[in-house]
């Protein structure tokens, strides 16, 4: 089991060490304790991921810091279930475990000040939530088995289930269990999945199972040779995708998002932003584009379809808010619009920029909530008319919120742009897309604009209105010895967690490089498998139509694309 | 001189208003306002300076472009696999020269001009920082080498101008909301252009392969500029203009200068004297054959490789000859086609592909761009691309239909106005279309359409103008129709004209801006100066020297508007130096004989006459025919509306009490509207035309120095015939300004410009409704309203109630997912709902609230319930989906 113990297992490991020590701390006595000991395991968290990070060879296409040994090897009758614990990273997988691992630090110290914890109490059980969820995010983004996936997918759920219904807002039950059904709806479908695909392909190891399916004659059926009326192969590509589209979410699967946004605590929101729907799109590149690359290029324009759909519905429904978190909830299923329409542009540029964009939309959103939760401290509201004129009191916030509302809107030279930009250039260029789905695509860019301003100029600008009734302390967090005149003063930790976002901003907006070349490799392998299904398609309709394959037509087509 | 490492300081012009801006944000607060002030201005000295270094570099060597990498930071986008590479890359070459000038120079003024202008305002650093980062973000836009890079800087000024139209939206009240909202007005309206720009570069992208304009060591391509315009192959050219073309015998010193590609200019003027002219029809053939050269095999077999190079060396030299003509003995070299050493064309820039691209016949495969599902003709992409830069280009610079965001502009400070909303951010349109001309040479339908744009607008703001009561207002409008001007000479290919005019009215309109937050500024001080003198004593005028500068930061009455030009008149006398400065300015714009905007204006019309009586393609003849007819009347309304004006402001008895005591301005802001007012005199002398009765040649000035000094960077440019003086189109120019002034004075003159608030057109019966339709602006707002922003806030507002919220979040989930999960619960465990089941149930139950510690608040009962139901029904779906499946299994 611990032979050939590797830096992933390590990673994914260090949360679940917090979280034990915290169940031998006290909740009553030892608050304090608990609170860092929770923070500093995210942060040891992080810095083990960063020299995952340095230790990766980006040249290399192929899982790296792998670990595996046989975890599941059963014969029940005549069906036997191999499953291995088997992890490892890619190019893919690691900005994700990246932004997961950066994301938690934040989250957590954000915590420490919320009033919200402060009034139900439980620290312990929360941040313990809060790193069984750290666990299970990364064992999401590094196993390499569908059955072990499966299980992490799943116990994500539970944390996070916990924390928006034990210390959200006041409909938090209800939007804790809409979350649980949605995803579950999604879920069961997917299990059904896994569980066909494994069988049929004798294993429930991710790569043993793409092998499987590049295999030449491979069918999903089993017994016949594959055939344009064999439908098993869609129906298995749909069990994934409906999981991973309601946790992106695409449209129309999204009524979940905004009430599981609006109810969750700070940090909850932050994490299901930052990381949670990235588990969707995540799932969408890595399972549904390698075990499906036929099924994904013959789906590729409807999802594309939906995507531009969520785009512009999500930005247009954001315009009509009230509420500032619900606003910021609706943009989410705009920007993952992008992201999956990068996705299913099926290119080098597509895919990348969408793995950007990923990890840009949980620094920018995953920064807007922290900012709007930061104002609910304070206001006790989330309603946008009740604020005003922030920004002539809180200079420093107000352009910090500014930065953020720009990089969520995607200005050049921010992160956000960077991405949006590439999954739009991978859009144009894609042999299954094309110029239409960018046009109406980069409509959203217009779209973004005018929700975020408006936002910006109801909650920023204006005539200052003081929060109502509160003067902004005294919620007994321990944090407010130092009084102070200005109810919109930050606290310390609050002041921190902005800083590594706003680095990040303009990190990514300035020199991307270090991103891209860090999934360069991967993603191109992944092209070329699902190019070559395309081509295996293409010469297999050719044939059924009595032509020889091999004039190379579509091959110098590809050629000719200059950006190839 | 060495003067060569001069464009290697083009990143500094990036990193000192950087730093310039990075100080304020970060110690603004803490600094004075001095201090602060000097800092911003020396950020915009200093890069004016590393302009004109720039700019006598490029002069002396009658510069070809140059590329440079920054020392620090050199790529951005940069995906090696599929050959996405968009570094941060500059480029220097004539056209970035003019535009660094223009911008810092305009700019430095307008630094200094503030210092005065926004005295005693709380948020004065971060003003300072805000004109700083504008630089930075104008001047990233025209030094950039290739789209992206222009985009961020055409993208941060739209940023920057919406922070400072919004600057003062703490003003409170419905006040500070109207700045917020021209703010996010501009934005938006900016962000439709954008969404042009932006698809314009994806299909860039896709066709080229690169976004960048051109390579490290390629000269722009004057020879394919040449042919599609008509003028013949590049050697007849210098042929016919009777200059004889020195051939290089050296071949290996021609590729030797070449391969230094920029700094070419000494050795080849050392080869430029005493070599034979070759045999004329080798060049032709030569040079002709160069244009292949790469792309197609027998092309290269032709010629071997020195030859080719020594064709290339006769060409420029043959240029060069003709220039030397011009430019007492200075050697000149132009650039050239000298892209030997590009091992294949898909090397080039996005400029120099084009070319190639056109040179292949039409239809065939090679011209076909596949943009992932649609494979269209070359031609038919660059007519689209065009036509998506025209977008962003109207947002940008203001043009039909996007243009109504630039007269709400004037919310911003007038220092403001003048910097950006006239003199350089909404010049970027027109910059970028210059910077595109190769696209635009050809593809004369899309040039058609901008001429068309271009001048109706000119045509269209210049009417609306005529009916406006703000004096920023007018300017505004004024604005558009200049730069309605400048497109529309984009659109007829005379991209010097364009240019010309962007940078003179650069000069005179900011000279008019100024001049008029001059006025504003006197009519406020002069308000508040009655207003604490008449009125009571309560206002503080004596609390300190300083106290009475704050006149403009709060307004003391609502209802007093300083900006109305009904509270003015009969300023003259008040405000001396800037009424002689304003008046200097309104001639510029009005184009009185010798003022800048006379020359360039003039050339405008020139081109535009030359294309309707001479162009090659009707589509040439239509667009100057066009542009003519329509800018000539709106150069008639340019000078009525500006005398309106000055008899307003300036002429008269004052009407108000503010206006009978306005101040003069202090020097601060005097002293940059002096300088202005000087180069709206003398700028216009740089691009006199050839054969210009009496400034031909009088005291050193040269023939179409400005248009000399550009050829390098817009090939098309030293194809065309530099036109002679057109005296009679001239004249007929002078005649209607002119005549303009005097039906203005007639109708304004004296004390007749206001006439009980009302404009002596609105109380002229026949006139009415036509000044109230130019008074209201010809209704675009409204119509804005009623045809995009209501529907807009209605489908948003439906989309979201009605769809998403009571279809999709309440229908949905109760009815059908809900419901589903109840009855599906139900139905699945009712078999088991008995002795074994329930003992797991409890079991689950407990570990949940294990799990969970008490968690009362969430125990509502029927959480638990619903969740143990839906784990049973996974259960059971799973075990009665998976039957089958095994039995499969088993079976086989």
């Amino acid at each position: 089991m611990f032979e050939g113990l590797s830096l992933t297992t390590i990673v994914l490991f260090l949360p679940m060490v917090g979280f034990t020590i915290l169940l031998f701390l006290n909740q009553e006595t030892q608050k304090e304790q608990i609170k860092w000991t929770a923070f500093g395991t995210t942060m040891v968290t992080f810095f083990a991921s960063l020299i995952l990070w340095a230790g990766f060879d980006p040249n290399n296409p192929a899982l790296q810091m792998v670990h595996r040994f046989t975890w599941l090897n059963v014969q029940v009758g005549n069906v036997a279930i191999n499953s291995d614990y088997y992890v490892g990273v890619d190019g893919l997988s690691l900005l994700l475990v990246l932004l997961t691992t950066f994301i938690m630090p934040i989250a957590t110290l954000a915590s420490f000040s919320s009033g919200v914890l402060a009034e139900r109490g439980r620290e312990k059980l929360y941040y313990a939530f809060l790193l069984l969820l750290e666990w299970a995010m990364i064992g999401v983004f590094v196993v390499q088995d569908l059955i072990v996936f499966y299980v992490f997918w799943e116990v994500t759920l539970v944390p996070m289930y916990f924390l928006v219904g034990i210390w959200g807002g006041e409909q938090r039950v209800y939007a804790a269990v809409k979350f649980f059904l949605y995803t579950m709806a999604g879920s069961i479908l997917m299990l059904i999945a896994i569980l066909y695909v494994g069988n049929v392909a004798g294993t429930f190891v991710l790569p043993d199972v793409v092998a499987r399916v590049t295999a030449p004659d491979f069918s999903w059926t089993a017994t016949t040779a594959a055939s344009a009326s064999d439908i098993t192969g869609a129906l298995l590509f749909f069990g994934f995708f409906i999981a991973f589209a309601i946790k992106v979410p695409v449209f129309p699967f999204h009524s979940w998002l905004p009430d599981a946004h609006v109810q969750a605590p700070t940090a909850g929101s932050v994490i299901l932003a930052g990381v949670l729907l990235k588990m969707g799109t995540y799932g969408l590149v890595r399972f549904n584009l390698q075990m499906f690359p036929a099924e994904s290029i013959q789906f590729a324009p409807l999802i594309g379809v939906l995507a531009v759909i969520g785009i512009i519905y999500g930005a247009w429904v954001s315009y009509a808010q009230t509420d500032v978190k619900k606003l910021v909830a609706y943009s989410s299923v705009s920007h993952l619009g992008f992201v999956v329409l990068g996705i299913f542009s099926l290119n080098a540029q597509g895919i990348q920029g969408a793995t950007l964009q990923m990890v840009n939309h949980g620094i920018s959103t995953g920064g807007l909530f922290l900012l709007v939760g930061m104002l609910y401290e304070r206001y006790h509201t989330k309603d946008m008319a009740a604020y005003g004129g922030i920004w002539s009191k809180a200079p420093w916030f107000g352009a910090v919120a500014l930065v953020v509302a720009l990089s969520s809107m995607g200005l050049p030279g921010l992160n956000g742009f960077v991405g949006e930009f590439t999954i739009l250039l991978g859009s144009v260029g894609s042999k299954y897309l094309g110029f239409f789905f960018t046009l109406f695509a980069t409509l959203g860019v217009i779209m973004a604009a005018v929700y975020i301003l408006y936002m910006f100029q109801r909650v920023f600008m204006g005539d200052y209105k003081a929060p109502g009734g509160h003067d902004g302390h005294g919620h007994g967090h321990g944090h407010d010895a130092h009084s102070d005149d200005n109810p919109l003063k930050l606290h310390w930790n609050e002041v921190v967690v902005l800083i590594p976002i706003l680095i990040l901003i303009f990190w990514i907006g300035l020199q991307p490089g270090g991103f891209f070349d860090t999934m360069d490799a991967a993603t191109n392998q992944l092209v070329a498998h699902v190019e070559a299904a395309n081509e295996t398609t293409v010469a297999g309709a050719l044939e059924q139509n009595g032509l020889t394959v091999g004039t190379g037509t579509t091959t110098t087509e590809v050629a000719s694309n200059p950006g190839n | 001189m060495h003067t060569e490492t001069y464009p290697q300081l083009i990143p500094l012009v990036i990193l000192i208003p950087a730093l310039g801006a990075f100080i304020n944000i970060f110690w603004g607060s803490k600094l004075t306002e001095r201090v602060s002030g000097l800092i911003g201005i020396t950020a915009a000295v200093l890069t004016f300076i590393i302009s004109v270094l720039i700019f006598s570099h490029l002069n002396g060597h009658h510069g070809t472009g140059s590329v440079i990498n920054p020392v620090i930071f050199q790529t951005w986008l940069r995906i090696d696999s599929i050959g996405l590479d968009i570094p941060w890359q500059f480029r220097v070459d004539p056209l970035t020269a003019v535009m660094l000038l223009v911008v810092t120079g305009v700019g430095s003024l307008i630094h200094i001009y503030s210092m005065g202008y926004m005295h005693g305002d709380k948020k004065f650093s971060r003003f300072f920082a805000y004109l700083n980062l504008f630089m930075m973000f104008m001047l990233l836009l025209v030094t950039s080498n290739n789209f992206l890079m222009l985009f961020v800087g055409w993208e941060g000024v739209g940023v920057m101008s919406y922070l400072l139209i919004g600057f003062n939206w703490d003003k409170g009240g419905a006040l500070g909301w109207k700045n917020s909202n021209a703010a996010r007005k501009a934005m938006i309206v900016n962000r439709v252009g954008d969404f042009g720009v932006l698809m314009a570069i994806f299909m860039i992208f896709w066709t080229f392969g690169t976004l960048t304009f051109y390579q490290p060591g390629e000269t722009a391509n004057v020879c394919y500029a040449r042919e599609v315009n008509n003028l013949g192959a590049c050697a007849e050219e210098s042929h016919s203009e009777g200059e004889a073309a020195a051939a290089e015998g050296e071949t290996a010193a021609a590729e030797g200068d070449h391969s230094e590609g920029e700094t070419v200019a000494e050795a080849e003027g050392d080869h430029s004297e005493g070599e034979a002219a070759a045999a004329e029809g080798e060049t032709v053939a030569e040079a002709e054959g160069d244009h292949s050269e790469g792309e197609t095999a027998e092309g290269e077999g032709d010629h071997s490789e020195g030859e080719t190079a020594a064709a290339e060396g006769d060409h420029s030299e043959g240029e060069t000859a003709e220039g030397e003509g011009g430019h007492g003995g200075e050697p000149v070299v132009l650039a050239d086609v000298d892209n030997s050493k590009f091992a294949s064309y898909t090397d080039l820039g996005v400029f120099g592909q084009t070319a190639h691209y056109m040179s292949l016949e039409e239809g065939s495969p090679e011209r076909l761009v596949q943009f992932g599902t649609l494979a269209l003709d070359f031609k038919t992409v660059l007519f689209i691309i065009v036509l998506f830069l025209l977008l962003g280009v109207a947002g940008k610079s203001a043009q039909i239909p996007l243009f109504v965001w630039l007269p709400d502009a004037m919310a911003g400070p007038t220092p403001v106005s003048a910097l950006m909303h006239a003199a350089t951010m909404v010049t970027a349109g027109v910059f970028l279309l210059i910077r595109s001309n190769v696209f635009l040479d050809y593809v004369p339908e899309a040039r058609l359409v901008i001429a068309i744009i271009g001048s109706v607008t000119a045509l269209m703001a210049g009417f609306i103008a005529l009916g406006q009561w703000d004096i920023k207002r007018v300017l505004a409008f004024s604005t558009v129709s200049q730069l309605g001007f400048m497109v529309a000479a984009v659109g007829l290919g005379a991209y010097v004209a364009a240019l010309f005019h962007l940078a003179t009215h650069a000069v005179f309109k900011a000279l008019l801006f100024l001049g008029s937050g001059s006025v504003i500024h006197g009519v406020e001080h002069g308000h508040h100066h009655v207003h604490a003198h008449g009125n009571g004593p309560g206002h503080g005028h004596g609390n300190g020297p300083d106290d009475h500068h704050d006149a403009h930061d709060e307004h003391v009455d609502e209802a007093f508007d300083p900006q109305d030009m009904r509270n003015m008149g009969g300023l003259a006398s008040r405000m001396p130096i800037t009424y002689w400065t304003y008046l200097f300015g309104t001639f510029a714009l009005a184009g009185l004989p010798f003022f800048a905007g006379f020359w360039s204006k003039d050339e405008i019309l020139a081109d535009a006459f030359h294309e309707a009586l001479e162009g090659h393609l009707l589509l040439d003849n239509l667009a100057g025919y066009i542009v003519l007819g329509l800018l000539l009347v709106a150069a008639g309304f340019t000078a009525f509306y500006m005398w309106r004006q000055v008899q307003m402001v300036f002429h008269g008895d004052p009407r108000t009490e503010a206006a009978a005591s306005a101040p003069e301005s202090s020097a601060w802001m005097t002293i940059p509207l002096l300088v202005l007012a000087f180069f709206s005199f003398t700028v216009g002398f740089v691009n006199v035309p050839k054969y210009t009765p009496i400034f031909s040649g009088f005291m050193g000035i040269q023939d179409y120095e400005f248009k000399h000094f550009l050829e390098s960077a817009i090939p098309s440019v030293t194809l065309k015939e530099s036109l002679a003086f057109n005296t009679p189109l001239a004249l007929l120019a002078v005649v209607i300004a002119f005549s303009a002034i005097a039906l203005s004075h007639s109708i304004y003159g004296g004390n007749k410009a206001v006439q009980g608030r009302r404009d002596p057109l609105h109380v002229n019966r026949s006139t009415r409704q036509m000044w109230s339709l130019a008074n209201a602006r010809l209704y675009w707002d409204e119509i804005y309203f009623r045809l995009i922003e209501n529907p807009y806030n209605r489908l948003s507002k439906f989309l979201y109630e009605v769809v998403d919220w009571r279809f999709l979040h309440d229908y949905f989930h109760d009815s059908v997912l809900k419901a589903g999960y109840d009855s599906m619960g139900k139905l699945l465990a009712k078999p088991f709902d008995l002795g074994i089941i329930d003992g797991t149930v409890n079991g689950v139950g407990a570990l949940v609230r294990l799990l969970s510690g008490r968690v009362r608040v969430v125990q509502t009962g029927y959480v638990r319930v619903y969740a143990v139901i839906l784990l049973l029904g996974v259960v059971a779906v799973l075990l009665i989906m998976l039957l089958p499946l095994l039995q499969v299994q088993a079976g086989s």
